[in-house]
C-alpha cells in the first residue's frame, strides 16, 4: 500500500497527541503506585505483539522469507512475555494494595 | 477491504482501553480495573489481528510460529510473574522493559529482512522513506532497551557490583550512535545489506551496555524509568514501521509516562537527567579532613529503651531493607510498637530503593496499612514531635550534607529530617558511605544510635527486647 502524506500526517498527529495525552494521565499518581504503574506501563509497551504477529505470520519456506518468520517468532516469544508476564505481575502486585481483611 | 476498516475500529477501541488502563492505574482504588482494562485492550489488540490476517488472501499463513510464540511467550511470562519474590521486582521491571524493546527491534528487522525491491517500490517514495528511517531507529532504541535493561538488572540483583567507567566513555558513546546513525544511513541506500544491519544491531547493544554501566546503583530509579519510556518509543516507532495506529498509540504513552516518571526520580535526587547519563560519579572523593572519627555500635538492648514510652515513632525504611527482606519483621515492630500504644508512621523518600515506589510495594506485601505511608513532603514536620526515627538501610535520603554542604555530591537534594528526631536509631550493615559517596555527620551526633548487622536479624532482635520492655 502506498503511503501518502496525508496518511503520515495523520500517524504523527496520533504520536503527538499521545505523547500528551500520557503526560496528562501520568503526572498525579501518587509515589505508592509508582511501581506499578511502570509496570502496567511496560506490559501497554507490548502492544509490539500486534506487530511481531504480523512479523511471524509468514510460511517456512523459500529464501528470506524463513530468516524474516524466525525474527518474528522471537519477536512474539518476547513481546508475549512482556504482555502475559507485565500485566500478571501487575495484578499481584496491586492484590497487595487492597485493604486486608483481618491482616 | 471492509475488514481492514473493522480492524482499525478495533484497535482504536483497545487504544482506547490503554488510556483508561493508564489513568485507572493512577489511582490505589481503581489501580486494579486499569490493570484489567489494560490486559483486556492487550487481548482485543491480538485477537483482531489473528482475525484480520485470518480474512487476507489464503488465510493465516504462519500458524506454526504464531501458535509457538504465543505459547512459549504466555508459560515463560506466567512463570516469571508467579515466582518473583517482590523484593526483586526492580529486576523483573527492568527484564521486561528489555523485553519489550526487544520485541521492538525483533520487528523491525524481521520487516527488513523481508523487504525487497518490489515490496518498497509498492510503499511509494514516502512510505519508503519512512518505513527505513523508522526501521533503523526502532532496532537502534530497542537493542539499546534489551542490553541496558540487562545490565540494569545484573546489577540490581548483585551480579553486576559497582560501576565500570573509564576515561574517554563519553565521547565512545557518542562515537558509537553515530556509527549506529551512519549504518542507518547505509541501509537506507541499500537496505538489503545484511552487514549494515548485523553492524547496526551489534553497535546499539553496545550502546546500551555503556549507557548503564558507569551508572550506580541509587540512580537506578532514574534508570529503569527511562529504560521503561525507551521500550515506548521502540513500540511507537514500530508502529510506523508496520503501518499500525495502535503500536504508535500505545507506545508514545508509554514513552511519554516512562519519561513522567524518569523526571519525578531525577527531581527528587536533585540530579540533572544528563548528568545521571553522562556524568561519571566513581569514586567518592576524599573531601575534608583525615580525622578519623568514632562511632559507637550499640546494642539491640539499649537501642530498645529509646522504645520506652515513647510517644511518637517514624519509621524510615531504605535500600537495605530489601537487601534483607526486613520488611515483615518492620512491621511486626511497627505493630508491637502500636499495641504499647505508640503511633507509629512510615516515612518514604521518593528515590528510596531501587526503583521508583519500591519501598510501597515491600511495605504493602508485609500487610502495613496504607494510611501509615507517608511521603517526605507530609512527614517532615513530624520528626521535630517525634520521639524515635528508626532508620533500616537508609543514608542519602537521610544525609543532612543535603543541607549544610549545597555544593556536595547531594547538595539540594530533599531529603527525610531524620537529625530533628529526639533519638535516632539506624540500622546498617556498615559505617561506608551511601552511594553519593558522602560522609553522613548524623552517625556521629550523641542522639544517634547505631546498630550495626544485618536488618533482619537487628530489628528482630529490637522486637524482642521491645516485647520484654
Amino acid at each position: 500500500m502506498v503511503l501518502t502524506a496525508t496518511v503520515l500526517i495523520g500517524m504523527v498527529t496520533i504520536l503527538v497527541l499521545s505523547v500528551f495525552l500520557g503526560f496528562e494521565l501520568i503526572t498525579k499518581v501518587p509515589p505508592t503506585l509508582h511501581t506499578p504503574l511502570m509496570s502496567g506501563a511496560n506490559a501497554i509497551s507490548g502492544i509490539t505483539i500486534v506487530g511481531a504477529l504480523m512479523a511471524a505470520n509468514a510460511e517456512l519456506q523459500g529464501g528470506s522469507g524463513i530468516t524474516a518468520a524466525i525474527l518474528g517468532c522471537l519477536a512474539l516469544i518476547l513481546a508475549t512475555i512482556n504482555c502475559v508476564g507485565g500485566f500478571m505481575v501487575t495484578g499481584r502486585m496491586l492484590e497487595m494494595f487492597k485493604p486486608k481483611k483481618g491482616a | 477491504m471492509e475488514v481492514q476498516y473493522l480492524a482499525d475500529l478495533g484497535y482504536l477501541v483497545a487504544a482506547a482501553l490503554f488510556i483508561f488502563s493508564l489513568k485507572y492505574l493512577g489511582s490505589p482504588r481503581t489501580a486494579p480495573r486499569g490493570n484489567q482494562l489494560g490486559s483486556l485492550g492487550m487481548l482485543l489488540a491480538v485477537v483482531i489481528t489473528l482475525v484480520r490476517m485470518n480474512s487476507a488472501e489464503g488465510g493465516v499463513l504462519g500458524w506454526p510460529l504464531i501458535c509457538v510464540g504465543l505459547g512459549v511467550g504466555s508459560i515463560v511470562g506466567v512463570v516469571m510473574a508467579k515466582r518473583v519474590q517482590m523484593t526483586s521486582m526492580p529486576e523483573l521491571v527492568a527484564l521486561f522493559n528489555g523485553f519489550g524493546g526487544a520485541a521492538s527491534a525483533l520487528v523491525a528487522m524481521s520487516e527488513l529482512v523481508k523487504a525487497n525491491a518490489e515490496s518498497l517500490e509498492a510503499m511509494g517514495p514516502l512510505g519508503r522513506d519512512v518505513f527505513l528511517v523508522a526501521a533503523s531507529a526502532s532496532s537502534i532504541i530497542g537493542w539499546v532497551t534489551l542490553t541496558g535493561s540487562v545490565v540494569a538488572m545484573l546489577k540490581l540483583n548483585g551480579t553486576l557490583r559497582g560501576t565500570v567507567s573509564f576515561t574517554g566513555i563519553n565521547l565512545t558513546k557518542v562515537g558509537i550512535l553515530a556509527l549506529t546513525i551512519l549504518l542507518s544511513y547505509v541501509l537506507f541506500g541499500s537496505p538489503g545489506s545484511v552487514w549494515a544491519l548485523l553492524g547496526l544491531v551489534i553497535a546499539a547493544c553496545v550502546l546500551g551496555v555503556l549507557f548503564v554501566v558507569p551508572i550506580g546503583g541509587a540512580d537506578m530509579p532514574v534508570v529503569i524509568s527511562f529504560l521503561n519510556s525507551l521500550s515506548g518509543v521502540a513500540a511507537a516507532t514500530t508502529g510506523f514501521v508496520v503501518g499500525n495506529n495502535a503500536l504508535i498509540i500505545g507506545g508514545s504513552l508509554v514513552g511519554a509516562a516512562g519519561l513522567i516518571l524518569t523526571t519525578i526520580m531525577c527531581k527528587a535526587m536533585n540530579r540533572k537527567f544528563i548528568d545521571v547519563m553522562l556524568k561519571v560519579y566513581g569514586e567518592p572523593a576524599q573531601t575534608g579532613s583525615d580525622e578519623k572519627r568514632t562511632v559507637r555500635g550499640y546494642e539491640a538492648e539499649e537501642a530498645a529503651l529509646a522504645f520506652d514510652g515513647a510517644r511518637s515513632v517514624i519509621i524510615v525504611p531504605g535500600y537495605g531493607m530489601a537487601v534483607s527482606q526486613a520488611q515483615h519483621v518492620v512491621r511486626e515492630l511497627g505493630e508491637e510498637l502500636q499495641r504499647r500504644g505508640t503511633d507509629v508512621k512510615y516515612a518514604i523518600h521518593p528515590v528510596a530503593g531501587r526503583m521508583p515506589g519500591h519501598m510501597n510495594v515491600l511495605l504493602a506485601e508485609a500487610n502495613v496499612p496504607y494510611e501509615q505511608l507517608y511521603e517526605l513532603d507530609d512527614v517532615n514536620a513530624y520528626f521535630s514531635e517525634c520521639d524515635v526515627a528508626l532508620v533500616v538501610g537508609a543514608n542519602d535520603t537521610i544525609n543532612p550534607a543535603a543541607k549544610t554542604d549545597p555544593d556536595g555530591p547531594l547538595g539540594g537534594m530533599p531529603i527525610l529530617d531524620v537529625e530533628r528526631a529526639r533519638t535516632v536509631i539506624i540500622v546498617k550493615r556498615s559505617l561506608s558511605p551511601g552511594y553519593a559517596g558522602v560522609d553522613n555527620d548524623l552517625f556521629y551526633r550523641p542522639a544517634t544510635m547505631m546498630l550495626f548487622g544485618d536488618g533482619k536479624a537487628k530489628i528482630a532482635e529490637l522486637l524482642a527486647q521491645v516485647k520484654d520492655l
